[in-house]
């Protein structure tokens, strides 16, 4: 066994909450929870939101975000135990000994200094190295993490290099002063699919070469797989198991465990495409007002009682599809037919009727909730705006839709903020069946869950399809939500339809590049997926 | 809702003081043996057990042209932030919500407004004008009406891009409804802050009018009029000019120490925007 470089033994961190009238209360946030951390090994801490996963991450900086506090335990790193050392000791080991990566890059470096100065600031601050010698670290690490022209790309600023590019200047910027440890809270996370491929590829190769220690902190597992030797499993601040990467991956002991190895593999069967389109999109091609084309040529469609899944990396253009098809962005070219009939473009020229037929499902829950209207209110208002129903009546239908998503009526006077995002993401789903709509634009109503809890979402959506014969289009970038409920998919690219078909036709060889580059980005739960597809594409690169 | 218990010592201090001030104003007049009009004394007669803080300039009982000039002056300061408030935010929510020419035609009055002094605008508009409380109170409300306006649309452009709006729209809302509920409950509490505020810049604004004698005319007397009849006695060591002096500050320092604990308060709700 090599040497032991952290070891954390029944750590528990607690902070204060003050709920409205009420007195304040403790919660505590992680409960006993040990772990040691040989040299060089990469550990990953996996849960949900609330697992308490960061909090462990940045206790090995013996540091408490936003009021928490370390109230027990030990933090034992190189020997001795940082809970006890004084404040400029702590400063010393912060960013020398211990790194922090953050999940978003792009809100974690200064905008207004040049990438260099800031990866290179604390190793010169600290003394570790002379500016001259940092600046050189930069540059050859740089070139490890494989970021374009290593020796220029530092005189940049923020925003002049992408978001993936950005993740792994910060990583360059952790590693620069040779910490022993370094901390990755969600690093890719924010990332597309396509982008977080060669992110992980880069932050592992980087970590392979200059032999640090990590705690690799993610939701998801397939991505975790990828980088660490060891994993551990947290659920409400506490640990669920811990086992070698291969060990949890194949043969998960605890329930949870298997339920997180398991998720997405809800999947249905394709129904063939019989069924009338209920909406038509032709040769539509939109732009913003400063002229900037997001679309071109689109043209799609979506049957009765189906699901079209819009597939496309951030900046496709899928989101601008569900503005032109409500009307909030009236294209420049092309129309949208409902029935065969032509929808009017814009928004205000559409009747009641025809706002009606259309719903949508937004990604985030909590701004597509007016938070101070109770669930009541925001489930009532369709019915009485497009039924004119009320009173009684509207509280009966209302209290139906709670039972349709699996709530019920004690839900009723609740108020956004005393919902979870599960329940709130539900209420915004009763709200759009409230109208007895014929399509739903989902516009990726399960990205902000946590897996567990999306895998439910997609499940009820898929019952109410079954139960209404409502049809979706699902505008999504996570390609095993795709396979667990579309019939149809349109992939995006560039404002871009490249592929378009049924299910089975879309996701069967011969790709084309785009489709391929995509569906093979997609993290599988498999030991060596990350080497297995980046030697492929090698290969395929040296074959042109 | 606000509990005693639960007040920080500032927002009890500003509490106690609004209330005793509103109190004074109120019921003051009903334990007052004078009539306020009534001569009682000669000119800045000492304060005596007839007269608790002795005679104003013209021989009248101070403490009961206090408690009058008290009233009047919420009253005047009230009616015009009310007014002000029902002007500005609704343009400024309008503007917020509609965007385009209305947006642009109102942002760009409301900053020719404001690109001119206030209190030298309204001096030029008063001295044209009847001086009557209701002509003081329409201008000043017009004129204050420049910050509600700029608040109330910057909040509203906030929150008007979030989803629920966007929701709102999809379903085919009119802007009335779209303003009043979508919008006007997550703005509640930055405007009742400002509200609070505006309140007592406006009475100081208020006074200084009458301490300039552009404001109430006599023998209406608010705080700032009674601060201009009484100055000269200053020079003669005379109170009487400094004790409505003294309740404009405290009335002004009270209400904005109850402004800052419903902020404190507001920003910490659960279910508020930000909080």
């Amino acid at each position: 066994m090599a040497e032991i470089l952290l070891d954390v033994k029944n750590l528990r961190v607690e902070a204060t909450s003050y709920p409205p009238g009420e007195p304040p209360k403790n919660v505590v946030i992680v409960d006993d929870v040990s772990l040691t951390l040989a040299k060089g090994r990469v550990l990953g801490l996996i849960g949900e939101s609330g697992a308490g996963k960061s909090t462990i991450g940045l206790t090995s900086l013996c540091y408490g975000r936003g009021g928490a506090r370390i109230s027990g335990g030990t933090i034992v790193l190189n020997g001795r135990d940082i809970r006890t050392i004084d404040a400029p000791a702590m400063r010393k080991l912060r960013g020398s000994e211990v790194a922090y990566v953050a999940q978003s890059a792009a809100a974690a470096f200064n905008p207004s200094h040049r990438l260099l100065d800031q990866v290179v600031e604390v190793s010169v601050q600290k003394g570790i190295l002379s500016r001259r010698e940092a600046e050189a670290r930069a540059i050859e690490l740089f070139g490890k993490l494989k970021l374009p022209n290593p020796e220029t790309i530092g005189q940049r600023f923020p925003h002049q290099v992408s978001g993936g590019q950005l993740q792994r200047a910060m990583t360059a910027m952790a590693l620069c002063p040779k910490p022993d440890l370094i901390v990755f809270d969600e690093p890719t996370t924010a990332l597309d699919v396509t982008t977080q491929i060669e992110v992980l590829a880069a932050i592992k190769h980087a970590i392979n070469l200059e032999d640090t220690a990590a705690l690799y902190i993610t939701h998801d597992l397939a991505v975790v797989a990828q980088v660490a030797d060891d994993i551990m499993v947290l659920r409400h601040g506490k640990m669920v198991e811990v086992g070698t990467t291969e060990q949890i991956i194949k043969r998960p002991q605890q329930e949870y465990t298997q339920r997180l190895v398991s998720v997405r593999k809800i999947g249905r069967e394709e129904s063939p495409p019989t069924a009338q389109p209920v909406l038509e999109v032709r040769n539509i091609t939109a732009a913003y007002a400063n002229g900037l084309t997001v679309l071109s040529e689109v043209s799609v469609e979506v049957r009765r009682g189906q699901t079209l899944a819009v597939v496309g990396e951030s900046g496709s253009g899928k989101s601008t599809l569900a503005r032109v098809i409500t009307g909030l962005l009236p294209p420049s070219e092309g129309d949208v037919l409902y029935h065969g009939k032509p929808m009017p473009r814009a928004l205000k020229q559409r009747n009641k009727e025809q706002l009606r037929v259309l719903q949508m499902i937004y990604q985030m829950p909590d701004t597509a909730m007016n938070p101070r209207q109770t669930v009541e209110l925001m489930i009532g208002r369709p019915l009485e705006f497009y039924f004119g129903l009320g009173g009684k009546e509207r509280r009966q239908r209302v209290i139906e839709l709670l039972d349709q998503i699996e709530m019920g009526a004690k839900f009723l006077d609740r108020y956004p903020a005393e919902l979870s995002g599960g329940q709130k993401q539900r209420v915004c789903i009763a709200r759009a069946l409230a109208a007895k709509p014929e399509l739903v634009i989902c516009d990726e109503p399960t990205s902000a869950l946590d897996p567990l809890v999306a895998d439910e979402i997609l499940k009820l959506l898929l019952r109410l399809q079954a139960d209404t014969h409502v049809s979706y289009l699902f505008i999504t970038h996570d390609i095993a939500t795709v396979r667990a409920i579309a019939d149809a998919i349109a992939v995006m690219y560039q404002g871009r339809v490249v592929r378009y078909g049924p299910k089975s036709e879309v996701l069967s060889p011969p790709f084309d590049d785009y489709t391929d580059l995509l569906l093979s980005s997609v993290p599988e739960m498999e030991l060596g997926w990350l080497e297995q597809v980046l030697s492929r594409r090698r290969m395929a690169a040296a074959g042109n | 809702m606000l509990r005693w218990r639960d007040l920080s010592l500032n927002a009890r201090v500003g509490l106690v003081g609004a209330v005793f001030f509103v109190l004074f104003a109120y019921l003051g007049p009903l334990f007052s043996p004078h009539n306020p009009n009534e001569v009682l004394g000669n000119t800045w007669e000492p304060s005596s057990g007839k007269m608790l803080l002795g005679a104003d300039s013209l021989g009248r009982d101070l403490l009961t042209r206090l408690m009058y000039g008290t009233r009047l002056s919420i009253e005047l300061a009230g009616a015009a932030t009310i007014i002000s408030f029902l002007l500005g935010v609704t343009l400024g929510f309008t503007a917020a919500v509609l965007r385009g020419w209305f947006d642009q035609v109102m942002s760009r009055v409301v900053d020719l407004l404001m690109s001119i002094p206030t209190l030298i605008f309204a001096l030029v508009l008063l001295s044209m004008m009847p001086r009557t409380g209701l002509v003081l109170v329409l201008v000043t409300a017009v004129l204050d009406s420049t910050r509600p306006f700029r608040l109330s649309r910057a909040v509203a452009l906030d929150i008007a891009v979030q989803d629920f709006v966007e929701a709102a729209r999809l379903r085919g809302e009119r802007t009335r409804w779209i303003v009043t509920r979508e919008i006007l409950p997550n703005a509640l509490t930055p405007l009742v802050a400002e509200f609070g505020l505006r309140f007592a810049f406006i009475m100081l604004f208020l006074s200084s009018l009458s301490f300039l004698g552009l404001g109430i005319q006599p023998p209406e007397q608010d705080l700032g009029r009674m601060i201009r009849d009484n100055r000269e006695g200053i020079v003669y060591g005379i109170s009487a000019a400094l004790w409505p002096g003294a309740i404009i500050a405290l009335l002004a320092l009270s209400v904005n120490l109850v402004v800052d604990a419903i902020l404190n308060r507001t920003t910490s709700l659960k279910g508020g925007r930000g909080g």
